[in-house]
């Protein structure tokens, strides 16, 4: 079942055409990959399916329903809720109660809601940061935040931007496992990732964004081989590395 | 044997009297290429921040071709021969890359020496010569990168001090950093960096240190750290 | 900072908020202590300040929106009394839940637009609707125009919300609103509206990601504020016994709502109280003191404070008492090896 259907969506600011006519399909129960250099229109799409911009193309279709242009705050309690690339805590509150307004939008009952934000905490590492300002935290602290605070709200389509940046490779491995488990638990999602070690092995697809436009879609194992891809994007290094990583390269 | 450039004496650096790294002891010798790696928070930005004089130590002591730079404030250690490149890029937005180039060079009187500086950097760094009367914030994640270094080299520093320069850049990216970082060092400067890819650190450093909850755990040469189970497990996922 | 989790063992936060329990319980033992009707006087005055501020607290401190309109509420709710005493001979208390209600519903209409504006704006954007409400209440001759209303003798008693002799009416009066506003804002404190406010302060655009209505919260939070104002100016013109337009809807008495809480603590509970407690005796002292300078010298001290308040200590006087409280309890905390920060 299609639960994200972006449809030429197109966005500008002026002259600046950040996405253009780009168009993909997110199926329930997997996880899309959307890759890209800086600048390529990768947060642009986000905004715009999240309702912070209003695309000045295109249709995007939540779960059967149009969203386009909704504001943002119905579309996140439609299901669509997404974590900030530029973090963003809720400074002067602290890092549990930032997590508890995210519990809050399923569960108006105090008990409930603790429950949920206690358990969205835990998942992400947070335990002993919880009563520090939200401000106070590291970067890497922070992004685990977005994180707690946007799976608080038990999105049925969770956006994340960037939220391995910073990660050595075995807290990386420990996040894919987190995201594993979060797929099993029946949530759909979607990743902008510059970290690949983040997003390779798990994602069904990858969707290729390059200057506002999609270069390609695919899934991983075809993706590293695309020179349009390696050309704006992997590197050839990165791309003989993960080859041999999978073993079908000339090293495998 | 030579002395080092570089010698951290079991450092102490915290906030508000609270210490967050304890007991750090490294050298860095010159002309090397010393990697400190480790995980999220483990205390590696402070431990550059503390060097560069931005943040002043609780106990220990830091010593720069002999003098002693612990107290010193942070554009004295400029003047030295630090330079420290932040994580998070930190560069003027607003201005052009060639402004922000020449107040890399801001301790520095002549002008023509300056312009001098700035040429030789826009060689190193072509892609900035391309854009060199743009303004910054119309750079790419990558191209910022590239700028916050040429900036940190406008000062002809004798150590540069490089804070996760490989943070948000897409893998071609990382690729061309690394080697950039690389060439840099071979032409005679050196680099002291930290990083969180450890696999593309310790690739391109001579030697490294593994910081772990605010402490050194583990040191040696860049082969013997990636060849180290430790540190395989730990930090290379594997 | 308000941190919420339910914890056993006995805080410092549980600490502060016993202090805070005992001086209430304290409170209504104060007209035996003294009969004194000047210290009463100001008794009543810090009540009722701390009350107007912690009105003001609601949207200006929690929800983060700086509103300079609160004298319009304030003055909405002393004309509702007002007027159902002077205009109408009845009691006042019909006046005053008519005034609550016409407050509220003015604050959402004057707000509505207003929220569209970002925040500096948005405050300056109040300055313009007080000088409106001013003017107009001037030459408005219904409610009694530039004149004002003269309130006649009444018997006194709760009935006419009126004492003659003595203050201790008007004191328990004072109380009881105190408490009430006071008890609304406790309890808003650790409710989902509570933390939706916050979140609309901290990062509006955030906040919406995660759900929230900012407007439908600003605008509640607004209305719920502009009728506490409204329930402290029908106290004011029962106790003062008189109003117009220069004394209750005006720039001077707006700033009152902002500074006091500002003084003491925007979003904290105990900030009004603090702000109230301190500038209040000062005001009224130095007025009784040096009444001949026109009471000008308690304007003169209060501006200073502000700018003392400014430079050192924004979060006002419950930041000047954190800090006391974290520098005591610093040393216990550094022995036990504990780090307070995530290292970056």
């Amino acid at each position: 079942m299609t639960l994200l259907d972006v449809q030429n969506v197109t966005m500008k600011f002026g002259e600046l055409v950040a996405n253009d006519r780009v168009s993909f399909t997110v199926e329930a129960g997997s996880i899309v990959g959307l890759i890209g250099p800086n600048g390529a229109g990768k947060t642009t799409l986000f905004n715009c399916i999240s309702g912070l911009y209003k695309p000045t193309g295109g249709r995007i279709v939540f779960d059967g329903e149009d969203i386009t242009g909704l504001k943002p705050y119905r579309i996140a309690r439609k299901g669509a809720v997404r974590t900030f690339q530029v973090v963003r805590p809720l400074k002067d509150m602290s890092v549990f109660d930032n997590v508890l307004v995210g519990a809050f939008l399923r569960s108006s009952e105090k008990r409930e809601a603790f429950d949920r934000a206690a358990e969205c905490i835990r998942l992400c590492s947070l335990e002993s940061l919880q009563e520090r300002p939200a401000g106070d935290l590291s970067i890497g602290g922070k992004k685990r935040l977005e994180m707690a605070r946007a799976l608080a709200t038990r999105p049925k389509l969770l956006m994340l931007d960037e939220v391995m940046a910073g990660l050595t490779s075995t807290e990386v491995k420990a996040s894919v496992e987190v995201i594993r488990r979060l797929r099993e638990s029946g949530i759909t999602m979607m990743i902008v990732e510059h970290v690949m070690e983040g997003i390779m092995p798990i994602a069904d697809k990858i969707v290729v964004l390059d200057g506002g436009v999609k270069i390609a879609e695919d899934a991983p194992k075809n993706i590293v081989h695309d020179p349009r891809v390696i050309e704006a994007y992997l590197g050839s290094k990165y791309s003989k590395r993960y080859r041999a990583l999978r073993g079908d390269g000339p090293l495998g | 044997m030579a002395d080092p450039i570089l010698k951290v004496n079991d450092l102490y650096t915290g906030y508000d009297g609270i210490p967050v790294i304890f007991g750090i002891s490294l050298e860095v010798m010159s002309g090397e290429l010393v990697a400190i790696v480790g995980a999220n928070g483990a205390g590696k930005t402070t431990t550059m921040r503390t060097i560069s004089g931005l943040n002043h130590p609780l106990k220990g002591n830091i010593l720069f071709e002999g003098i002693d730079i612990s107290r010193l404030a942070a554009h004295e250690i400029l003047k030295l021969g630090i330079s420290y490149v932040p994580e998070g890029r930190r560069i003027f937005s607003k201005l052009s890359v060639e402004k922000n180039l020449s107040l890399g060079a801001y301790t520095e009187r002549s002008k023509t020496e300056i312009r001098r500086r700035l040429e030789e950097l826009l060689d190193i760094f072509p892609v900035l010569r391309d854009r060199s009367k743009q303004t910054a914030e119309t750079l790419s994640g990558g191209e910022q990168q590239m700028l916050a270094i040429a900036r940190g080299l406008m000062s002809r520093p004798k150590l540069l001090m490089l804070d996760e320069m490989s943070l948000g850049l897409m893998p071609s990216m990382v690729e061309k950093m690394m080697d950039t970082i690389t060439t840099i060092n071979r032409a005679g400067t050196t680099v002291l960096l930290v990083e969180q890819m450890v696999q593309e650190a310790l690739e391109i450093a001579h030697r490294g240190y593994v910081i772990q909850n605010g402490k050194i755990v583990q040191a040696g040469t860049a082969r013997e750290l990636l060849d180290s189970e430790e540190v395989r497990k730990a930090y290379l996922g594997m | 900072m308000v941190n919420s989790l339910q914890r056993k063992a006995f805080t410092r936060k549980d600490a502060v908020w016993l202090v805070f329990l005992a001086i209430l319980a304290l409170l209504p033992l104060l007209p035996v202590v003294t009969a004194n009707s000047f210290r009463m006087h100001v008794m009543i005055l810090i009540l009722l300040f701390a009350s107007m501020a912690q009105a003001w607290n609601i949207i200006g401190g929690y929800c983060g929106q700086v509103s300079f309109g609160h004298s319009v509420f304030f003055g909405i709710g002393a004309y509702g009394a007002g007027m159902a005493v002077v205009t109408y001979g009845g009691l006042p208390w019909p006046g005053i839940l008519i005034g609550m209600i016409v407050a509220a519903i003015v604050a959402v209409i004057i707000s509505y637009p207003c929220f569209k504006l970002s925040g500096h704006y948005f405050a300056i954007a109040t300055f313009a609707i007080v000088e409106i409400f001013n003017r107009a209440f001037l030459v408005w001759d219904w409610i009694g125009g530039a004149l004002g209303l003269d309130y006649p003798l009444a018997d006194e008693g709760l009935k006419n919300l009126m004492w003659h002799n003595s203050k201790v009416g008007y004191y328990y009066c004072a109380l009881v609103i105190f408490v009430l506003i006071f008890g609304i804002v406790r309890w808003l404190e650790s409710n989902r509206f509570g933390y939706y406010m916050r979140a609309v302060r901290e990062g509006q655009e955030t906040a919406e990601s995660l759900g929230v209505n900012s407007t439908a919260v600003k605008l509640t939070a607004m209305a719920l504020s502009a009728a506490m104002a409204a329930i402290c100016g029908a106290f004011f013109v029962q106790y003062n016994l008189r109003v117009d337009p220069p004394m209750v809807m005006s720039l001077d008495m707006s700033m009152k709502f902002v500074l006091v809480t500002i003084l003491g603590g925007s979003g904290t509970l105990v900030g009004p109280l603090l702000g109230a407690a301190v500038l209040i005796p000062m005001q009224e002292y130095t007025r009784a003191l040096w009444g001949g300078l026109g009471g000008g010298v308690d304007l003169i001290v209060f501006g200073l404070l502000i700018i003392l308040m400014v430079i050192k200590q924004p979060a006002g006087m419950i930041g000047i008492v954190r800090d006391v409280r974290s520098w005591f309890f610093k040393k216990r905390d550094a022995a036990k090896g504990d780090v307070p920060y995530d290292t970056p």
